[in-house]
């Protein structure tokens, strides 16, 4: 099961390794992982994506918390959450399939950030099986390079 | 506000921790504490080697229960502590390291005796610091020592960069500590406690299977009393030894690996298992999904991680298991369904069932002519000291043989590393623990291998009052290994002889100290006996039959009740 965890932690040097080599010296697994100052500059806010049975994440959850450094941890995937991710694609885009990628972006609401003669960079935003829609059909046109940011996830406010 | 070097407020706030001994080995980015320290009272205690600072201030804290302190140089002087600073983080020890550092200008600058040995240490501390700034000097290791010694303990490593340390600071005032990040909970819930006790009621094979924590929580008062108001039979891991008397009729000794027969089979026919402070390691668990299938399981634990990471729990009790017993006590006390008349009662066939498995197999040897028997040994220093002394040990056959046929009757009278098994351990810690306590007995029951682990730490002992007694049950053989190479790599021997070993009646002598030797069973007595009447530091060489082996014994991966015996 994909579990998206919500991590704030102390920003201080150090504390983000201590959250990794939690992971890779405990043999957990890590799918994405996107770290960044929260509104109070003192705290960080990382956004984990992981894998694994019940047992594990329970481990993985309570084994995060046990750091020192980390202030709270929820798995925002128990509830109702949004969730993003950006991808910069730098797709081939020749004269013959120029006005093709424009479209396509156009479709997934995407934007052209670079252009070149060869090729456009395009900026998408969106949930991960967005991400991947958008990469299986520019894929066949020929995708040069291509730079993730890894999910970040919100839990949705309480509707009443 | 005074103005102080940064050396002398460490100093200052290691007072104010009432810090009184550390243990460390000098060097260039230490000098301004080292020569700060002349200045105070603390007892500084000159080590050989800095792994055995650091077991010694972790033998220090378990005999005592307080914080072991160690002080390290940068660099080499950090890294030989590592191994030992590992060894107190996998038995939950409070120590608390403070290295020093090359100055912050050098930091990541590949300089002379430098290592980042916060990134080095993060997985084996509770939790470590850089001091980066003058200013932090102070809170850091007032928040070190808090870290250390609350919730689950454990060893806080506090980097100290050179120019910090020489730095001039304002001395802060004392605080209490809070911390946002960290507050660990003491107190059980409630209705977990009623949920425990309820499940105790209606349980006819309950057993108590106790570690470490409730000797780190000194709850051994309030396990004895619930083990006997509920009348049940307690088992204890290596490092629960001590938490229960050995000698009370309910103790089934130590379960696991090399367990008693009863103390494995009462756990595999138990209906209920009180877990207090234990952590269903793999040593004690054998073959997971054999482990006490009848059982529903009680776990109290201080650190949630601990619950339900090896073994799924029924009722876990998250708290201080001082405090959760008090409470389970309390409510057995208050309840009208409860009596403990009716309840010893009830139990009492099973406690005979129990019984007749420690009749049927004891913990034993086979006595061959004169030849020593390791065994025979500890069982001697046992009756000699009358259960009074306090026993360290090293890593392999001595550790088990000690703890199979000593019966500690007290907690923190067996400093021993479990978690990790470090050989070396039990000099150093013995160091510790004898100059927390000049007055006891403290006795290292080692093997020929291990012991030369840590060795130079004679000096140390001779140097500083510390005339500890060393048993060295000598086989001439690493012998655990070859004890596992017997019995499953068809007796290949590979690296276990010990061709070469010192004469250690002569290396004793050669360090001041006194060299004793025992050839047969009759010169046993006399030796440990004239050991325990000098005042010297001595060193018993007792040259035991060289394929004794530590029975009994569960294969790694197999059942506990499929145990080899004797």
């Amino acid at each position: 099961m994909k579990h998206t965890l919500s991590v704030l932690l102390l920003n201080k040097p150090g504390a983000l390794s201590r959250v990794t080599g939690l992971f890779s010296g405990r043999g957990f697994n890590i799918e994405s992982l996107s770290v960044a100052e929260t509104l109070d500059p003192k705290v960080s806010c990382l956004t984990l994506v992981t894998r694994g049975q019940e047992t594990i994440i329970e481990q993985i959850t309570k084994q995060l918390h046990k750091l020192i450094d980390v202030i709270k941890v929820t798995d925002i995937s128990e509830g109702e959450f949004v969730e993003r991710e950006m991808v910069l694609i730098r797709v081939k885009a020749e004269s013959h399939t120029r006005a093709e990628v424009l479209r396509i972006i156009d479709i997934f609401r995407g934007k052209v950030v670079d252009v070149s003669p060869t090729s456009y960079a395009v900026e998408i935003t969106g949930p991960e099986s967005k991400i991947k829609a958008v990469i299986d059909i520019l894929r066949p046109i020929g995708i040069k390079e291509i730079i993730r940011t890894g999910t970040i996830a919100m839990a949705r406010a309480p509707k009443k | 506000m005074t103005k102080m070097t940064g050396a002398q407020a460490i100093i200052k706030c290691l007072k104010e921790e009432n810090v009184s001994i550390m243990f460390g080995f000098p060097g260039g980015a230490v000098i301004d504490l080292y020569d700060a320290l002349l200045d105070t009272d603390i007892k500084h205690v000159l080590v050989r080697h800095e792994q055995g600072a650091v077991h010694a201030a972790d033998g220090y804290a378990r005999a005592t229960g307080e914080v072991g302190v160690a002080l390290l140089t940068s660099g080499p002087g950090a890294t030989n502590g590592v191994t030992a600073i590992a060894t107190a983080y996998a038995d939950s020890i409070p120590v608390v390291i403070l290295t020093g550092q090359v100055p912050r200008a050098l930091i990541g600058n590949d300089a002379f005796q430098e290592v980042d040995i916060v990134g080095i240490t993060r997985p084996c501390t509770k939790h470590n610091y850089l001091v980066n700034d003058p200013k932090d000097l102070v809170p850091t290791i007032r928040e070190a020592f808090y870290i250390a010694s609350t919730g689950r303990p454990g060893p806080v490593l506090v980097d100290l960069p050179k120019d910090v340390v020489a730095s001039t600071i304002t001395y802060p005032e004392k605080k209490k500590i809070k911390m946002q990040t960290y507050q660990p909970n003491y107190a059980p819930h409630p209705g977990q406690v009623e949920k425990a006790c309820k499940a105790i009621l209606k349980a006819k094979r309950p057993v108590l299977y106790v570690g470490g924590g409730v000797i780190l929580s000194n709850a051994n008062k309030e396990l004895t009393e619930l083990a006997e108001k509920i009348h049940a039979p307690v088992t204890m891991t290596l490092m629960g030894l001590g938490g229960f008397p050995g000698t009370n009729p309910l103790s089934l000794g130590m379960l696991g690996m090399h367990g008693s027969y009863a103390a494995n089979m009462a756990v595999a026919k138990s209906d209920l298992l009180v877990a207090v402070g234990a952590r269903f390691d793999d040593r004690v668990t054998g073959r997971l999904d054999a482990f006490a299938p009848h059982a529903d399981i009680i776990h109290i634990d201080i650190d949630p991680t601990s619950i339900s990471k090896n073994v799924k729990v029924d009722i876990p009790i998250v708290a201080d298991c001082k405090a959760a017993l008090e409470s389970m006590n309390a409510w057995f006390d208050k309840s009208a369904d409860f009596d403990s008349k009716a309840s010893a009662e009830k139990h009492q066939p099973w406690v005979d069932e129990v019984a007749e498995w420690q009749k049927k197999h004891p913990l034993t040897y086979h006595q061959k002519g004169d030849i020593i028997k390791p065994q025979y040994v500890v069982e001697m220093i046992n009756e000699l000291t009358g259960g009074d002394a306090i026993i360290t040990t090293e890593v392999g056959q001595n550790q088990m043989w000690a703890a199979q046929f000593y019966k500690f009757n007290k907690p923190r009278h067996l400093l021993t590393s479990g978690g990790l098994g470090t050989m070396g351990y039990g000099l150093p810690a013995a160091i510790g623990a004898k100059m927390a306590f000049p007055d006891a007995t403290v006795i290292d029951i080692a093997g020929d291998g291990s012991i030369q682990m840590n060795i130079q730490e004679l000096a140390t002992a001779k140097q500083w009052g510390a005339p500890v007694k060393i048993a060295i049950l000598n086989n001439n053989y690493l012998g655990m290994v070859r004890q596992w190479q017997e019995l499953f790599y068809n007796r290949r021997y590979s690296a276990t002889p010990m061709e070469i070993t010192p004469d250690f009646v002569e290396l004793a002598k050669a360090y001041g100290a006194v060299g004793l030797r025992a050839r047969t069973r009759d010169e046993v007595v006399p030796v440990i006996k004239e050991a325990l009447a000098t005042d010297n530091l001595v060193i018993m060489d007792f040259v035991i039959d060289r394929e004794e082996g530590v029975f009994p014994m569960v294969p790694a991966g197999k059942a506990t009740t499929e145990m080899l015996l004797v």
